[in-house]
């Protein structure tokens, strides 16, 4: 049995017990990335090299007593947008191909200090713009329980590599359900925490408003352990909440009795597949049986989070992704005359069609007469999806609901029809607008075999019920492996 | 013959004299090699983040109470788009929607002495741009971060400046209150105040205001001057002609004196301002508004009446004194060392204004320390020195800021005190001039002062005057 | 579809975010536009009359650096990944 197949957190005690080295498992991530990249495309780089020194490095600190953690010593991979210094941070991007940051992330930071090796940066939709990792400029990754599928997206390539088991965890960013759509998808386990939970400093913005970074696990007991790492109050990032409550482990109880939870009617219409709603109502049913208050409700506005969305998140992408212009880093056209076409020519070359096309939209939204009647009228919607969310958070402490309306579509499928593909987000990006904590879970697998995800809405700084809901329903499973695992 | 007026407003940019910059913990220090004071934040690298300099905040608003704005207590950044490589995220973090103050004014004085209010629109927080160096041969531009970042309040004031007068009128006045402040030294030559003209003009008693062009690239109050005079002008010529001013941004070429269309199509101004998503709202509480109040310094007003009943000066020295806080500053240096402000007043009024006209400078350049000018005040007050002497010596603070006392020291300046020499030296002119010693004794008491002349004359000026005039009647008696 | 995008609103975008598009593109771009625009226009739909636009979902103000230098010389930082450098400056083509 390969030590990939471990959770993070087994994994982690055989390290602290000495029944494996960290180099050990470092490398048993190196050979299953080595076997297993031709089929799945994971990641962007590998770091074969400064894994295994760095694995030494642990092994001694673990040894000293330096390093106690859980974590300790547990091969991680990082999505490609976060920064981490001295090796390529790319996005995805041929306009940031060749970019290698001076400075790491907080959230890795975090990981590092807790003994972490990194093995690797994961591949995504350029950018994070996409739902199918398919967007990248480096090929699409595909999902371990069937190739001919899309890993979903846009951390398609952390959701894929925990799933292929190519290392123990992944750290991965939803900016719309990035984290939690690929999950699904993959049939992992995926956080997206509060708003202001984990530092943004070092992550590549995408929709700086909506944008946090978040852990992709075998389990609900990891993803928690590892949020308990990687959440900070960070005086670098104006929007780092400092919380009361960081011991997210202390939630990892099998009990949900008298938890009240609410599925949103609305979540349930038009659109959803008919295997997922079977799968994520018999969840339901398994709550309640465990001791939970299980309710229907109507949520409203759903329809009107995904315009919304589309205008913040394009609006804030097309000023943020300004700065890859051609003359501080990355990709500079080869030819050009002056510098404005310099800057076309870059930027043009450097970006991919997805990318271009929300870039162009926002700067439309933004633009002189437009302003008051798309991003205006967006913030005021976003004003009004959160008060529905008060609303329910008044009555319920869970918000139970699919994390997609369908299971993996087949590579090539989605990308012919942007707006099609953007109405897979549905059940996610509100939670992003209203700056919410999601988990999503495997729930079963479809016909085809493909997994299907739960997902779990708690309110503001609701990790915990989040996660011990989470947490009591998974003990009626059992985890299952991808065909690539 | 039509008769036009001109109307203009000016966007006053201030750097602050804070040691860091807006967003960053990098140094704001001045000259340094490129990019020597950058980090990812001000250099717009992937994944970095502003976070805002307290100090920034509290200046802007001090400026905003001393020129009587309503101060915005819930004020937010917003994101200005536009390409250009001395800013180098492509977007300048400024302030279009909650500025941090609106509606003040400030009072000026018109050639004609008479007052005049100036109204202040608002004062925005905002990041200054990189510097690019162009090669002059070559095909590029190279680009310095260095005061990329660099904090800057903008003061956009009403358009209520009728003349070039009334404009330096008015910069002269907000740079006093800033440099009183303490919030910038506004040097117009080294950039830490610019100073962006709009300027329109319409025929005597038209309602409407004619279009308006803004003008840029104005590095002294002589340039101003010169575009303002230029560009009104230019703008009746075209009226005249039958043409159109169009709304533009024109650079001024102080050397040429003419300006130029900034116009490109690649540029759309369009700047798609929104909320800045990185940054959070600044609240001004009740509290922090009051300790801001209570915490402002002194201004010129107060100063001046201080002036008037501390030091007993005449309110025309101090009003001339006050009129500038670096000739403020160092006045009130100077008299606390010596503890004479008359003759401190004094050497600034006659011989430092002197100084400074002859060397083209401004009180904010006076060049030497207080500390020599009180050390010249002893050594007079001591008769150490005459005043003749005292003169020659001050020459030399002002031009190199000498230690006084060193230099007469050196220069063997101090008076010829009374004793052996000065006493036998009076003897000896006393017997030499039985003229003018006839003419004392019979009444022409005048006739002392051309002994006394003779005297100095044969001590090359190193007596002292008083003490040889002491000497000259005991020795008559 | 309702929102009708012109061939000046595409060149005009183009300006303002900096991408030259091939002709194809144009078309594209012309196209998904108007749809995204059309889906957007569902937001007419709700009243938000009287309703504050939301840029932060939590009432977090006030954060602030004090103002001490912390950084030292950052140039090799800075100009490690760039395009094309000289005496310790980007390059780029003449501004002016």
């Amino acid at each position: 049995m390969s030590l990939m197949s471990l959770t993070a957190v087994e994994l982690g005690k055989k390290i602290k017990a000495k029944e494996v080295t960290v180099v050990e498992a470092v490398q048993e991530a190196l050979d299953a990335v080595e076997k297993k990249e031709k089929d799945v495309n994971s990641f962007v780089t590998v770091m074969r090299k400064e894994a295994l020194e760095r694995a030494k490095e642990v092994q001694e600190k673990i040894d000293n007593g330096e390093l106690t953690g859980p974590l300790a010593g547990v091969p991680v991979a990082i999505k490609d947008n976060m920064c981490t210094k001295g090796t390529l941070t790319t996005c995805s991007s041929k306009i940031l191909r060749n970019f290698v940051p001076t400075y790491t992330a907080q959230a890795v930071a975090n990981l590092e200090e807790a003994g972490a090796v990194i093995i690797g940066k994961t591949n995504m939709d350029e950018f994070a713009m996409g739902s199918t990792t398919e967007t990248s400029a480096f090929g699409p990754t595909k999902n371990p329980w069937n190739t001919e599928h899309v890993p979903g997206g846009s951390s398609g390539g952390s959701c894929a590599a925990v799933a292929a088991e190519e290392c123990s965890y992944a750290l991965g960013s939803d900016t719309g359900g990035s984290i939690r759509q690929p999950s699904s998808f993959c049939g992992v386990t995926g956080i997206k925490p509060t708003y202001g939970t984990v530092s943004r400093y070092g992550l590549i913005a995408y929709g700086s408003s909506l944008d946090q970074i978040g852990p992709v696990a075998k389990d609900v007991t990891d993803c928690a352990t590892i949020l308990e790492v990687i959440a900070s109050h960070d005086t670098k990032d104006s929007t780092s909440v400092e919380r009361e409550d960081y011991d997210f482990t202390s939630a990892l109880v099998d009990d949900v009795k008298g938890i009240k939870i609410g599925i949103p009617k609305d979540y349930f219409g038009e659109g959803l597949d008919p295997e997922v709603k079977e799968a994520v109502l018999a969840a339901a049913k398994v709550l309640e049986q465990k001791g939970a208050i299980v309710e229907e409700f109507d949520l409203s506005l759903v329809e009107y989070a995904i315009p919304a969305y589309y205008t913040i998140a394009c609006a804030e992408a097309s000023s943020n992704l300004e700065r890859f212009d051609g003359v501080k880093y990355g990709y500079r056209a080869k030819e050009y005359q002056g510098l404005h076409n310099m800057y076309k020519k870059s930027r043009s070359e450097g970006f991919g069609a997805e990318v271009k096309r929300r870039i162009m939209l926002g700067s439309f939204v933004l633009s002189s007469g437009y302003f008051d009647a798309y991003y205006l009228k967006a913030l005021r919607t976003k004003a009004l999806i959160k008060k529905a969310f008060d609303k329910a958070f008044e009555k319920y402490d869970i918000i139970l609901g699919p994390a997609a309306p369908t299971t993996a579509p087949k590579l090539g499928e989605s990308l012919s029809d942007p707006l099609k593909m953007y109405l897979g987000d549905i059940y996610t990006i509100s939670v992003n607008l209203a700056g919410l904590p999601g988990i999503s879970l495997p729930c079963g697998t479809d016909s085809k075999g493909l997994p299907i995800g739960l997902q779990l809405i708690g309110d503001c700084f609701a990790e915990k019920k989040l996660i011990r809901t989470a947490y009591a329903y998974e003990q009626t499973r059992e985890y299952a492996h991808s065909p690539l695992a | 013959m039509k008769q036009f007026e001109t109307v203009i407003g000016l966007e006053v940019h201030v750097e602050l004299a804070t040691k860091t910059k807006i967003f960053c913990s990098c140094s704001t220090e001045f000259g340094g090699e490129p990019n020597a004071h950058t980090c990812p934040v001000c250099t717009g690298m992937p994944g970095s983040l502003p976070v805002l300099n307290k100090q920034v905040v509290e200046y802007a608003a001090a400026v905003g109470l001393a020129t009587n704005c309503t101060i915005t207590q819930n004020c937010k950044f917003d994101r200005k788009n536009y390409f250009y490589p001395d800013n180098p995220q492509n977007y300048q973090i400024s302030q279009l929607y909650l500025p941090i103050c609106r509606d003040g004014s400030i009072e000026i004085e018109t050639e004609d002495g008479q007052k005049k209010t100036i109204g202040i629109h608002e004062i925005h927080m905002e990041e200054d741009a990189g510097k690019l160096v162009h090669d002059e041969w070559g095909e590029n531009s190279l680009v310095d971060y260095n005061r990329s970042g660099v904090p800057l309040i903008e003061i956009v004031s009403e358009p209520d400046m009728r003349s070039a007068d009334e404009v330096i009128a008015y910069l002269e006045k907000l740079r006093m209150i800033v440099q009183y402040l303490g919030a910038s030294d506004c040097k117009l030559q080294e950039g830490s105040m610019r100073a962006d003209v709009n300027l329109s003009v319409r025929e005597v008693g038209a309602k409407e205001f004619g279009t308006r062009t803004e003008m840029k690239n104005l590095n002294s109050f002589k340039a101003i001057r010169r575009a303002i005079e230029a560009e009104r002008e230019r703008q009746i010529d075209l009226i005249e002609a039958g043409k159109e001013v169009i709304q533009e941004t024109r650079r001024w070429d102080d050397t040429k004196e003419y300006s130029y269309a900034m116009r490109s199509k690649e540029d759309a101004q369009d700047y798609r301002y929104f909320p800045d998503p990185d940054l959070v709202p600044v609240i001004i509480s009740d509290e922090w508004l009051a300790d801001l109040k209570a915490r402002q310094p002194e201004l010129q007003t107060e100063k001046m009446e201080r002036y008037k009943t501390e030091f007993k000066l005449p309110e025309y020295d101090a009003k001339i004194i006050t009129g500038n806080k670096k000739m403020a500053d160092v006045f009130e240096a100077a008299t606390a060392i010596c503890s004479n402000p008359k003759k401190v007043s004094n050497w600034l009024m006659v011989e430092t204004m002197r100084l400074l006209k002859e060397n083209d400078l401004d009180a904010d350049q006076i060049p030497f320390s207080p500390e020599n000018l009180a050390k010249l005040i002893k050594l007079t007050d001591d008769r150490t020195i005459n005043s003749t002497v005292a003169k020659e010596v001050f020459e030399q603070v002002f031009a190199n800021d000498v230690d006084p006392e060193v230099y007469v020291e050196e220069h063997g300046l101090k008076t010829v005190a009374d004793d052996g020499a000065l006493r036998s030296t009076i003897e000896e002119i006393v017997a030499n001039n039985p003229q003018s010693v006839e003419d004392y004794k019979s009444g022409k008491k005048k006739a002392i002062g051309f002994l006394v002349g003779q005297t100095m004359k044969a001590t090359q000026g190193k007596a002292d005057p008083a003490t040889i005039n002491q000497i000259l009647v005991e020795l008559l008696k | 579809m309702a929102n009708i995008i012109s061939d000046e609103t595409i060149e005009y975008v183009g300006i303002l975010a900096k991408l030259e598009l091939s002709e194809e593109e144009k078309e594209n771009a012309k196209k998904d536009m108007g749809e995204m625009l059309d889906y957007i226009d569902k937001l007419n739909e709700l009243d938000t009359t009287g309703i504050e636009p939301m840029s932060h979902v939590f009432p977090v103000h006030n954060v602030f650096r004090e103002d001490v230098v912390k950084n030292g010389d950052g140039r090799e930082e800075t100009l490690a990944n760039a395009p094309e450098r000289k005496d310790d400056c980007f390059v780029v083509p003449k501004t002016i």
